[in-house]
């Protein structure tokens, strides 16, 4: 979370987070982005749009006729090796989930925003991370994790999408940076990625072998596909998927700690709550209390070692997010009863206030 | 005469395309699909361009034409062969990029991906496997089945009130801006194969000079879907599919 870090060197920008992503995918050499408009994060097409990339770095900016589209285009891009990527929020992810699944299947990289708004159904415009269980817990049909990326930042929001594609491309597998409708619409200092070249054809040959590049004499016909008729031949691609995953859970876990060190209780919040969440413990910390707070960046892999650690020298833990609770099941499987979880949230797109969520801390736990 | 000697190679008169491998084919006995993947293959070959086209596959009875045609392939989720095709010619544009669609995938649960890819006028060719019947899943009603016509979801035949009138797609796209080249063809001839052959040909070369979509419609049989032998398969598609979906160029420009 700090927004500082490489301002003193670098020229600073001050944006959207939603402009920052789309900033940050054409510096790091993305080949494609479709989407279709969806409130709260129309501004990263928008501003792809205004940019015009395809001018500058040849990448390919197009206006599908729908989400289902848009995430099927990035699959066809991404069957060629190309960087690929779509953004939405919340009911046009929903409408994305049959393509992320076989996207999964068919072993494609590519990067999918989410910046979240409150559901179900058509919801609200207004800002939410109830989509959860919908990216880490699978979303679409089939056995798989999805790569998740918590943004709390203008920052973290063009960083994120950096990291998204070299994972992408690590472990072949769609990321999702799973933001949120305040991330997206504020406005915040941020240093954008340097410019790095679209790859070349023969670097696509070389890093991607399997892309659809057109068969050459020298290969058989790569085929892109996630059909799997028999079933030890099924078997044998989730195999591969889960022993991806369990590499993903040893190597790429992220987390930001704050004042955890002598906590005797630990709020556990992502994305905008975890911006919440700070100002609450310091607020805690002038009444007296000593708390702490663990912000996973990756939701997937979830810090779980790193609670686990925590919930031997700490008096109870509470999951703060804007949902009726859902991160929370993680916290309590990794805490695994060792001591009380608690869990404070608001809903419907209401932001909680440090001042809630302290109260929440003194009335759950501290009592 | 041993029979050696007449599998002779200075006996060759005509060979199968080398595009075409050797795998055994799923499909029924009298399908088109066969006839069609070759005429692909034999373009391909003729055009030297194997090196340069992009298939898309379908779900439906075509899923596996990765396995016959040694081209590099991307298999779609059901409907959305026409957006891949899109991000993929827009990426690479010097590639040929071809979509091979069922009617159930292009006219049903693909109808808005097709529509808008062909709107757009994308630079590809969608070849339009039209046989009025969901052959993979075992012979349901498709957008395409005639009035009257038997399925195993409209046992009594296809009844207008509760079921709505066939769709005829490909009149719609040649109504479009962005398409270039629209046309109905059949396989079920000689003479019929080599239209279709020089039909494919032309979309293929469309893709390449920037003038839009090209659709080529190919009406075929579905002897298992229409529980029909081959030969009775093609006097019904030509009795009853043909005037419904009637042959030749809606738009050429």
């Amino acid at each position: 979370m700090n927004t500082d870090k490489k301002q003193n060197t670098e020229e600073v920008k001050l944006m959207k987070g939603n402009e920052a992503i789309a900033h940050a995918a054409i510096r790091c050499g993305c080949d494609g982005y479709f989407g279709y408009p969806i409130t709260p994060q129309s501004e990263i097409m928008e501003t792809l749009m205004d940019l015009e990339p395809w001018n500058t770095t040849g990448m390919v900016v197009l206006q599908a006729e729908s989400e289902t589209a848009s995430i099927n285009m990035v699959y066809g891009a991404a069957g060629c090796g190309k960087k690929s990527m779509t953004s939405s929020s919340s009911p046009g992810v929903s409408l994305m989930q049959e393509g992320i699944s076989y996207m999964v299947g068919a072993e494609l990289p590519c990067v999918i925003v989410n910046v979240m708004r409150g559901g179900p159904g058509l919801g609200t415009i207004q800002p939410s991370q109830a989509d959860y269980f919908q990216t880490v817990k699978g979303g679409g049909h089939g056995d798989y994790k999805l790569i998740t990326l918590a943004p709390a930042s203008v920052q973290e929001m063009a960083d994120h999408t950096v990291m998204a594609f070299d994972y992408a491309f690590k472990y072949r597998t769609p990321v999702m940076i799973l933001a949120d409708g305040i991330i997206g619409q504020m406005m915040e200092k941020v240093v954008l990625p340097p410019y790095t070249p679209r790859w070349t054809e023969d670097e696509i040959r070389k890093n991607t072998p399997w892309a659809t590049l057109g068969k050459t004499k020298d290969r058989k016909p790569n085929v892109i596909n996630s059909l799997r008729l028999q079933a030890s031949d099924m078997e044998e691609l989730n195999l591969l998927l889960q022993s991806r995953y369990r590499e993903i859970e040893k190597k790429e876990v992220l987390f930001e700690e704050f004042d955890c060190e002598d906590a005797d209780y630990i709020i556990v919040a992502f994305g905008i709550s975890a911006r919440i969440c700070q100002k609450a413990v310091e607020i805690a910390r002038q009444k007296g209390i000593k708390a702490g707070m663990l912000r996973p960046i990756t939701l997937y892999p979830f810090p779980t070692e790193a609670l686990k650690k925590y919930a031997e020298k700490v008096k109870g833990m509470l999951s703060v997010e804007m949902s009726a609770g859902q991160m929370v099941e993680d916290v309590r499987l990794a805490v695994n009863g060792k001591v009380p979880v608690e869990f404070y949230g608001r809903m419907g797109g209401i932001v909680p206030s440090p001042e809630e969520v302290v109260d929440a801390l003194e009335s759950k736990l501290v009592k | 005469m041993n029979i050696t000697d007449i599998i002779n190679p200075a006996n060759l008169v005509m060979q199968k395309t080398k595009v075409m491998n050797d795998a055994p084919m799923h499909y029924c006995p009298g399908c088109s699909h066969g006839v069609v993947h070759k005429i692909i293959g034999e373009i391909i070959e003729e055009m030297d361009i194997q090196d340069k086209t992009i298939g898309i596959a379908p779900v439906g009875c075509a899923v596996f034409a990765y396995q016959y045609l040694d081209i590099d392939w991307q298999q779609a989720a059901h409907g959305r062969a026409p957006a891949l095709a899109t991000a993929v010619k827009r990426l690479l544009p010097d590639r040929y990029v071809f979509t091979y669609q069922g009617d159930g995938d292009l006219a049903a649960i693909g109808t808005a991906e097709t529509i808008h890819a062909a709107n757009r006028g994308e630079n590809i060719t969608i070849i339009f496997i039209n046989n009025g019947i969901y052959g993979m899943t075992g012979g349901q009603m498709a957008p395409t089945t005639l009035e009257g016509m038997k399925s195993s979801t409209s046992p009594s035949g296809r009844d207008i009130p509760r079921n709505g009138y066939p769709l005829n797609i490909t009149n719609l796209l040649a109504q479009l801006e962005g398409t270039c080249y629209v046309t109905r063809q059949s396989v079920h001839t000689v003479a019929s194969v080599r239209k279709c052959k020089k039909a494919i040909q032309k979309g293929f070369e469309n893709s390449m000079q920037n003038k839009g979509t090209s659709v080529i419609e190919i009406v075929s049989t579905c002897s298992s879907g229409w529980k029909l032998n081959p030969v009775e398969s093609n006097k019904w598609m030509v009795e009853n599919m043909f005037p419904a979906y009637p042959m030749g160029d809606l738009k050429n420009i």
